[in-house]
């Protein structure tokens, strides 16, 4: 057969089950965009490249498979890199393409030429700039073997226009890739790390974004209730367990419950499970657990021993060994230590001022879930709603939080809502966000007017860059500098003018009522949430002190602690 | 080049200071492997000292000599590397070493 590139790469993408791309066109790729004209896979066009690659972001979270954003060369390449690298961080299965000026031009500073394969070295898991239309035959479905296989992540495909444009004879086309399968556990290991289970008195496991990628959550609960050990999540690993479990402690690190923290200061085994001991979960790392042994396993070899050293690293597919060790611990009820958590739970708490007050963080975030369907998604940008929601959510089940973690991109929220709705048709998708987060990815509006998704925007708003605003109170003696937004734009307003449905909680007569409305009504909305500026995300670690010196601002005065 | 044996990392073996280590990387050969292998130990904030690249295989892959320094963070620079999709296998080659000696006195 005969086949242009770009036409190549079409039927490739259909080949492997990609239904949806998300992307800007240019100069440099419309050959591809010409070859989309005739295809079965539906173009959602961005308003911002970084959109097209946040939205990708958010199918691929929501399903767990690759996902594909294109962009232009030069500027549109580079839009891109935050998105990439927010998914790098992440472990995101995520294939971006790109164009390029033709190949007799690459290197000489033409229009729109960028070195977009440099540029995205550190970013990706892989990058290749395809020499040929008889290379994309395998660069394609390879670019999608590696962003699914082991530890996820994003992989650049670099297309120079003119090979984009070429014509290739190929005998057939080839098969579309696959995940390679999960490395075989050691049988040795899994029995080993099930002896240091048995052994450990005051075991807690420690669940990441690992353990969601696995699709593990079942063979976790299965395990854990056996043996009755304790879960806390990293913020990636939020709804591994479901938040009512009563073997899930909440999330540890920077602005974990206090119970939390001090039931991993107390520990005698830390088991982390798809985690990478990221600063933000350790706090000092040195301090981090100070009385446990640690086993961890892991996807990913160099993550072994690479902040924590551990007495036992395993380097698996955290579903493989769940289901190995589920079987190999002993039953237990593990009663003294138990109550030992019951006892700690009960004496520092994590506490939610506000929780009933829809115009407080803790009481939105709490009366969004209420009136929420159980199947619906959540995104947020970042900040400190992030954190709130990350506190407070009633989250129950894996990819039903979409945030991001390690890169911490704000802008990520409202891009990554219209993907995940894209994908999940039938869901709800709610996006927490902030104002000064909305406002970096704000011309995606646009796209969920056109698209008409269902992304209902609840938007904390306080006219500040809010956990700015907190650490120059808290770390930089009340010095406020360039955290406060004197213009406050009407986002209700900006909603509208974008066809976005809108209603602004601040001057409803019936907030609740107002909510509610906004929640069911089909297609996207945005609800406008005034916000106290001097609200505060408690408790918390002081950026490189221990977990276990946590400060609250007085909110746990008059406790017995 | 001839492998020396009796160039095995020893106690005391100095380069510059610091005792040093010779990892062997065989990666495919294309424009760009070089910058992965670099960039890698740039962005990680790890030092090498010397760089020896050189096709073989009919030139279908790269040998890599990297003359590093040996300390607690070579295993996992090591395991970062091994983590390219461009790096076909990796291994400590303390026999190389005598290369980089030959190299040196060519430069110098």
């Amino acid at each position: 057969m005969q086949i242009t590139g770009a036409r190549l790469i079409t039927r490739l993408l259909e080949r492997q089950g990609v239904t949806i791309v998300a992307g800007i066109p240019g100069g440099a790729n419309l050959p591809l965009y010409d070859a989309l004209h005739g295809s079965a896979i539906r173009h959602v066009l961005a308003r911002h490249e970084q959109g097209a690659g946040f939205l990708a972001q958010g199918m691929a979270r929501a399903t767990g498979r690759p996902a594909v954003c294109l962009g232009t060369s030069g500027p549109g390449a580079t839009n891109l890199l935050t998105a990439i690298a927010d998914a790098k961080l992440d472990s995101i299965p995520l294939v971006a393409i790109t164009g390029q000026v033709p190949r007799a031009m690459i290197g000489t500073d033409a229009f729109q030429e960028i070195d977009t394969y440099g540029l995205t070295i550190p970013i990706t898991k892989h990058n290749f700039l395809v020499r040929s239309a008889a290379e994309l035959a395998e660069v394609i479905p390879e670019a999608f073997r590696i962003a699914a296989s082991g530890r996820p992540g994003p992989v650049v495909v670099d297309v120079p226009k003119d090979v984009q444009s070429e014509t290739v004879e190929l005998a057939a086309l080839p098969e579309p890739a696959r995940p390679d399968p999960a490395p075989r556990c050691s049988e040795d290991e899994l029995a080993r790390a099930a002896a240091l289970i048995d052994a450990a008195r005051r075991p807690v496991l420690l669940v990441g974004a690992g353990v969601i990628a696995a699709g593990a959550s079942a063979l976790l609960r299965r395990m854990v209730e056996r043996a009755s050990l304790p879960v806390a999540a990293t913020l990636l690993g939020l709804g591994a367990l479901p938040h009512d479990h009563p073997l899930f402690l909440g999330m540890v690190g920077m602005h974990a419950a206090r119970y939390t923290n001090r039931l991993l200061d107390e520990c005698d085994l830390l088991v982390g499970l798809g985690v990478r001991f990221d600063d933000r979960a350790t706090g000092k790392a040195a301090a981090f657990c100070p009385h446990a042994q640690i086993v961890h396993i892991d996807i990913d070899a160099s993550e072994i021993g690479k902040i924590k050293v551990p007495r036992l690293g395993i380097t698996a597919d955290v579903g493989e060994a769940l289901r190995g060790l589920a079987s190999r611990v002993a039953a237990s009820n593990r009663a003294e230590w138990i109550a030992r958590i019951g006892t700690l739970r009960a004496a520092y708490p994590l506490l939610t001022p506000g929780a009933d007050d829809p115009l407080q963080p803790y009481g939105i975030i709490r009366h969004t879930a209420a009136l929420l369907p159980d199947d619906a998604i959540v995104t947020t940008d970042v900040g400190q709603h992030q954190m709130w929601v990350a506190q407070a959510y009633p989250f129950s089940r894996p990819r039903q939080c979409l945030t991001s973690g390690g890169l911490g991109t704000m802008g990520f929220g409202l891009p990554a809502a219209i993907g995940a709705a894209l994908a999940q048709p039938d869901r709800t998708v709610v996006c927490f966000s902030g104002d000064g987060s909305l406002l970096m990815n704000l011309q995606e509006l646009a796209t969920a007017a056109e698209e008409d998704v269902a992304v209902k925007v609840i938007l904390l708003n306080n006219a500040h860059l809010g956990l700015v605003r907190q650490q120059q109170q808290l770390f930089y003696g009340g010095r406020y500098h360039a955290s406060r937004f004197h213009a406050e734009p009407d986002f209700a307003a900006i909603a509208r003018g974008f066809g976005v449905a809108a209603c602004d909680l601040g001057t409803a007569a019936d907030p609740l009522a107002s909510l509610a409305q906004a929640l069911r009504a089909p297609g996207p909305c945005l609800v406008n949430v005034p916000i106290r500026s001097d609200a505060n995300v408690y408790p918390m670690v002081p950026p490189g002190g221990a977990n276990r010196d946590m400060i609250d601002g007085g909110i746990h005065d008059g406790m017995q602690l | 080049m001839t492998a020396c044996s009796s160039e095995s990392r020893t106690p005391g073996e100095t380069t510059g200071g610091w005792e040093s280590a010779v990892v062997r990387l065989v990666v495919r050969n294309h424009a760009g492997v070089m910058s992965h292998v670099c960039g890698l130990f740039a962005r990680r904030g790890f030092n090498v000292d010397g760089i020896l690249c050189l096709p073989v295989a009919d030139g279908a892959r790269s040998a890599i000599l990297l003359l590093v320094k040996e300390d607690d963070r070579l295993e996992q620079m090591i395991r970062q590397l091994r983590k390219l999709e461009d790096v076909l296998d990796i291994a400590r080659h303390p026999q190389a070493r005598e290369a980089f000696t030959a190299v040196a006195a060519v430069l110098a």
